[in-house]
């Protein structure tokens, strides 16, 4: 076996060479989106386009310029974070439930969470549409906010859960054995080392929302958030618009998403089960 | 507080939220769906189907879901089996390929029209390699089977990272030992993949595959920003009953359709990927 290490080379040399291909396949086309935001209106029009971009601010100042564009944007924020205190609110004490109790019906309410994975969550924006209008709700933040926490919550639920799974039930107990009360240890002992992970579920739940395209045309109309915007004008705004927008839309949810990274594997994990 | 009542009262918001805004809108939709001013009616349904429409968008989405469904998941594998056999640099190419989970629907669109579009980056590359003597129209209104390339493209582009998540996950939930004993009877790398990994991840695979249908058969915002109204699909045709048409009965019953469609396949999976409760970890 003396061809054994060449051959080995040559594998992870074959190995290395599909990663950089398959990376390329994810940047480049990100990149080709910012060269256009980074070009001049003219540019982006232009034929053929070069494939650097010039550094010229013209199209996304006339994109940020654009009549309601910083309204949509604003909104786009509010709902998010709305959305984001939302499903925590409620997912994580779900998520501290199921990972420290058992108790009838738990596998019940399990199916319940695992249940909205199997259904078009979006479409409940058309029932909920007229349901608003009575209520008042319609074309609101807060009413936008509540489905897209619906979407957020089964995500929250479960990712809580396998962060409070993580943490031994020792750990707590030994807190009540020296005095703390239940929601004491919660406290001091498990809170300071599940926060890293809320966040990034939070983040998650942020980003879910952030990125919601259907529901936000369908409820919001006066109020309508970047996604709700950018569709309603795909068809009649001018190219350098859509790409900027394109650009504003993504830049966010890639900051996020480095920031939740080390989180991502993690939380599917144990959602599987 | 006795720690019998303790876990129900943490879990009654969730279950009330979930209530209010999963269980009781779908009742609502699919009353609208079903009656007209109060007498249960196919009608709407009717008036969905024979609309020219209708044939061609439930062709599109599913024949897109056929399509964009495999591919991902034979990419995603491939990325999760390449990472697992990486030394170095591992985790980069992890954050890498994961990148398009943050990306929207809409944006992976728009990143997409980028290269498609008329005085777009392909067209750029072909003049500038002289394959072309001047911009191609790729997404024209006759232009049908490029558009649904270009579709599933940004489909394959952006929605495989979820996938490749639940894989990676999944993988690193089997234990090494498996592999290990594999190895000790000699199997080659595709043999312990197709007969050791394969198997094992019969749960995060029934998982990854049902996510991944029910948002290809969801499919909307990628499709309004690539083909306009081009390439009709059945989540676009709700939206349009919903919004232009001001009808939203029958937007209920487009709801129904890609409920129901959604629900056949879920089955479908979970019995085709059928986890025995034994192996269940």
């Amino acid at each position: 076996m003396t061809s054994e290490p060449a051959h080995r080379r040559r594998a992870r040399q074959l190995t290395m060479a599909l990663v950089i291909l398959l990376g390329a396949w994810v940047l480049v086309p990100i990149y080709l989106l910012v060269v256009n935001s980074l070009s001049s209106p003219a540019e982006v029009n232009g034929f053929p386009k070069s494939f650097f971009p010039s550094f010229d601010t013209g199209s996304l100042g006339f994109f940020l310029g654009f009549a309601g564009v910083t309204r949509a944007l604003l909104n786009s924020v509010l709902v998010a974070a709305l959305t984001m205190v939302l499903s925590i609110g409620l997912g994580a004490p779900a998520g501290y439930a199921l990972s420290r109790f058992e108790f009838p019906g738990k596998s019940s309410y399990r199916l319940l969470v695992l249940m909205t994975r199997a259904f078009p969550l979006p479409l409940l924006a058309l029932p909920l549409a007229v349901l608003f209008i009575r209520t008042g709700l319609d074309d609101s933040i807060l009413g936008l906010a509540l489905v897209h926490t619906s979407l957020a919550l089964p995500f929250a639920i479960l990712i809580t859960y396998s962060l409070f799974s993580g943490i031994p039930l020792e750990l707590e107990e030994a807190a009540w054995t020296l005095g703390c009360t239940r929601l004491q240890a919660f406290r001091k002992v498990i809170l300071p080392l599940v926060l890293p992970g809320i966040t990034a579920s939070a983040i998650f739940a942020f980003v879910i929302s952030w990125n919601e395209v259907f529901a936000a045309s369908v409820l919001t109309i006066q109020n309508r958030t970047l996604t709700a915007f950018l569709l309603q004008s795909l068809d009649v705004s001018p190219m350098p618009l859509k790409f900027a927008g394109g650009f504003v839309l993504v830049l966010p949810a890639l900051i996020f998403i480095f920031a939740v990274r080390r989180y991502l594997f993690a939380m599917w994990g144990i959602a599987n089960r | 507080m006795g720690s019998t009542r303790l876990p129900y009262l943490l879990l009654l918001p969730s279950v009330l939220f979930l209530g209010v805004f999963f269980l009781y809108p779908f009742l609502l939709v699919a009353w609208e769906a079903f009656n007209r001013d109060g007498t249960p009616t196919l009608a709407h349904f009717q008036t969905m189907a024979s609309h020219w429409k209708f044939g061609t968008a439930l062709t599109n989405t599913l024949l897109l879901a056929a399509v964009v469904v495999p591919i991902q998941l034979g990419l995603a594998l491939a990325m999760a089996v390449l990472v697992t056999r990486m030394t170095r640099g591992r985790d980069m190419a992890l954050y890498v390929f994961t990148i398009p989970l943050g990306i929207s629907d809409l944006a992976a669109g728009i990143i997409w029209l980028a290269i498609f579009e008329q005085t777009g980056f392909l067209n750029s590359m072909l003049q500038a390699v002289g394959a072309v003597d001047g911009p191609r129209i790729w997404l024209g209104y006759q232009d049908k089977a490029t558009i649904f390339l270009a579709v599933v493209l940004a489909e394959v582009w952006r929605a495989t990272a979820i996938m490749l998540v639940i894989l990676v996950a999944g993988m690193g939930l089997i234990p090494k030992e498996y592999k290990e004993a594999a190895e000790v009877f000699g199997a080659s790398p595709w043999q312990r993949f197709t007969r050791v990994t394969l198997p094992l991840l019969r749960p995060s695979l029934q998982t990854a595959l049902i996510l991944r249908t029910i948002l290809a058969l969801e499919v909307f915002a990628v499709v309004s920003a690539l083909g306009g109204t081009n390439l009709p699909v059945l989540m676009g045709e709700t939206y349009v009953w919903q919004f232009d048409l001001q009808d939203r009965h029958v937007a209920a019953a487009y709801a129904m359709v890609i409920l129901g469609i959604s629900i056949a396949f879920t089955l479908i999976i979970l019995r085709v990927l059928h986890v025995p409760k034994e192996a269940r970890t």
